[in-house]
């Protein structure tokens, strides 16, 4: 019987749920990792990346993390196609807002406008809603920094660390543990996502090929995005796994020290 | 019309807005308290002239559009932003089949970086940031006058002094009768009226 209510968007099953909605939430669970983290002095966004393989050009310096426009990034977890669709759609509702107003759109208005065209997708006409949810960062001057996330099914919402993709539950779990608010730069920001990472993917060892990181940061008048080159990410790698150490050999010390009394 | 006149005159902490009242139909004054000054928000004022039912018509969709904008998000445009809009909007108008003849000041203060802005804008949608301007014949007896005498540091009294200069001037020297002038103020505080300027003396 469930079936009757899986093939189309627009209905609602008896018990008052949309499955195409969740299954594509679900999606979303099987696709590569992006958090971000809210600092003092800027944005961070890192995500996983799965397809390396050393055939593939390389010509692309980053796959998941898009620019937006000069204020804003963001990055996708999802359907890559779909993605490149919305993100082409961010990019025009970006440039249309400053056509017309001649500045920077707002971040929470560009949010809005992009999850209205994916709630449509929900609703109207057999069609399948997006596989993607995406995580914006981005700088106005009535808010400051700012990290929002949005769904398939068009909800929204703003952050000051979240992540999405695979086992972004343990993830938001680590970053609830770790994340001090108000006293974090955005370099511990950047170590920060690294940690979370490491815990939370299936590798050993962090590798820079298999991840992307972004930066957002306010100089003078200007916002200046940075998608890291690999070699930057590996001396953030370096430094996180001599903090991880430092931090494994404190702790057997003190486990030796305590076994000595 | 080229027969009516705006005057805006933009200082450091404050913009002054004066329009005359008569509203002209042909060679006849209909009405001698119109107001030709439109609130857009808050801080933001536009004075408009032109095809008489062009003004309002444009006055009102802008002043809607920028309210309604207030409404969707919660916050006001800043006047930089609604003046960029407001250009937009004619530009697009201009070269459609039913372009609006309107000329516009537009004065505001932006509360979040303190600073009050004047722009001239012209029935072609051509946009400039002003210190002080006068559409009309009005600024051909005028501009002169602020050439010599204004500074951006005046005081609100003496803004007010130098705008009743120029609007004796007027009276004086322009065949056509315009004898009385509108008066706001935009600053920080918001928008708001002044005395009525009534030219005193006769013509030369």
């Amino acid at each position: 019987m469930a079936r009757r209510y899986d093939s189309k968007t627009t209905i609602f099953s008896p018990e008052g749920r949309l499955y195409q909605v969740e299954y594509a939430m679900e999606a979303i669970g099987h696709a590569g990792t992006c958090l971000g983290i809210l600092a003092n002095d800027g944005i961070v966004l890192a995500a996983e990346r799965r397809n390396t393989n050393k055939l593939l050009d390389d010509v692309f310096l980053s796959d998941k993390i898009y620019v937006i426009n000069e204020d804003m990034a963001c990055c996708v977890a999802g359907i890559t196609s779909d993605a490149n669709v919305l993100t082409n759609e961010l990019r025009a509702i970006a440039q249309r807002h400053t056509l017309q107003f001649g500045e920077p759109m707002p971040c929470e208005q560009l949010v809005m406008r992009l999850c209205d065209i994916k709630q449509a997708y929900t609703q109207y006409g057999g069609k399948r809603p997006f596989g993607v949810s995406i995580l914006y960062m981005g700088w106005d001057n009535r808010h400051g920094y700012q990290l929002y996330q949005s769904d398939p099914s068009g909800n929204y919402s703003g952050w000051k660390a979240t992540c999405i993709g695979n086992s972004s539950a343990a993830a938001v779990s680590i970053l609830k543990q770790e994340y001090k608010e108000g006293e974090t730069d955005l370099y511990e920001a950047q170590l920060l996502a690294l940690k979370v990472m490491s815990k939370t993917l299936d590798m050993t060892k962090l590798n820079a090929e298999k991840l992307e990181l972004a930066t957002l940061v306010r100089k003078g008048d200007k916002t200046e995005i940075l998608v890291k080159p690999a070699d930057k990410v590996k001396e953030l790698i370096k430094e996180h796994e001599q903090r991880e150490a430092k931090a494994e050999a404190a702790k057997q010390d003190k486990a030796g020290k305590s076994k000595d009394k | 019309m080229a027969m009516e006149c705006l005057i805006g005159i933009k200082f450091d902490d404050f913009v002054l807005i004066a329009t005359d009242m008569s509203h002209i139909q042909s060679i006849m004054v209909q009405k001698s308290d119109d107001d030709k000054i439109h609130k857009l928000s808050s801080h933001l004022v536009m004075a408009v002239a032109g095809e008489a039912g062009d003004t309002t018509q444009f006055a009102e969709y802008i002043a809607k559009n920028i309210q309604l904008y207030k409404m969707r998000n919660g916050y006001e445009l800043h006047p930089s932003s609604a003046v960029h809009f407001t250009r937009h909007t004619l530009a697009t108008h201009l070269r459609s089949r039913e372009p609006y003849f309107v000329n516009l000041l537009m004065g505001g203060y932006n509360p979040a970086i303190n600073k009050s802005e004047l722009y001239y804008m012209d029935y072609l949608a051509a946009s400039v940031p002003v210190n002080y301007y006068a559409f009309g014949y009005g600024g051909m007896f005028t501009l002169s006058i602020m050439d010599q005498e204004y500074h951006s540091n005046m005081t609100r009294e003496a803004g007010y002094e130098l705008l009743k200069k120029c609007i004796g001037e007027v009276k004086r020297r322009f065949v056509i009768n315009l004898p009385k002038f509108r008066v706001r103020i935009i600053s920080k505080e918001g928008i708001s009226d002044m005395p009525t300027i009534i030219a005193k003396g006769e013509a030369a």
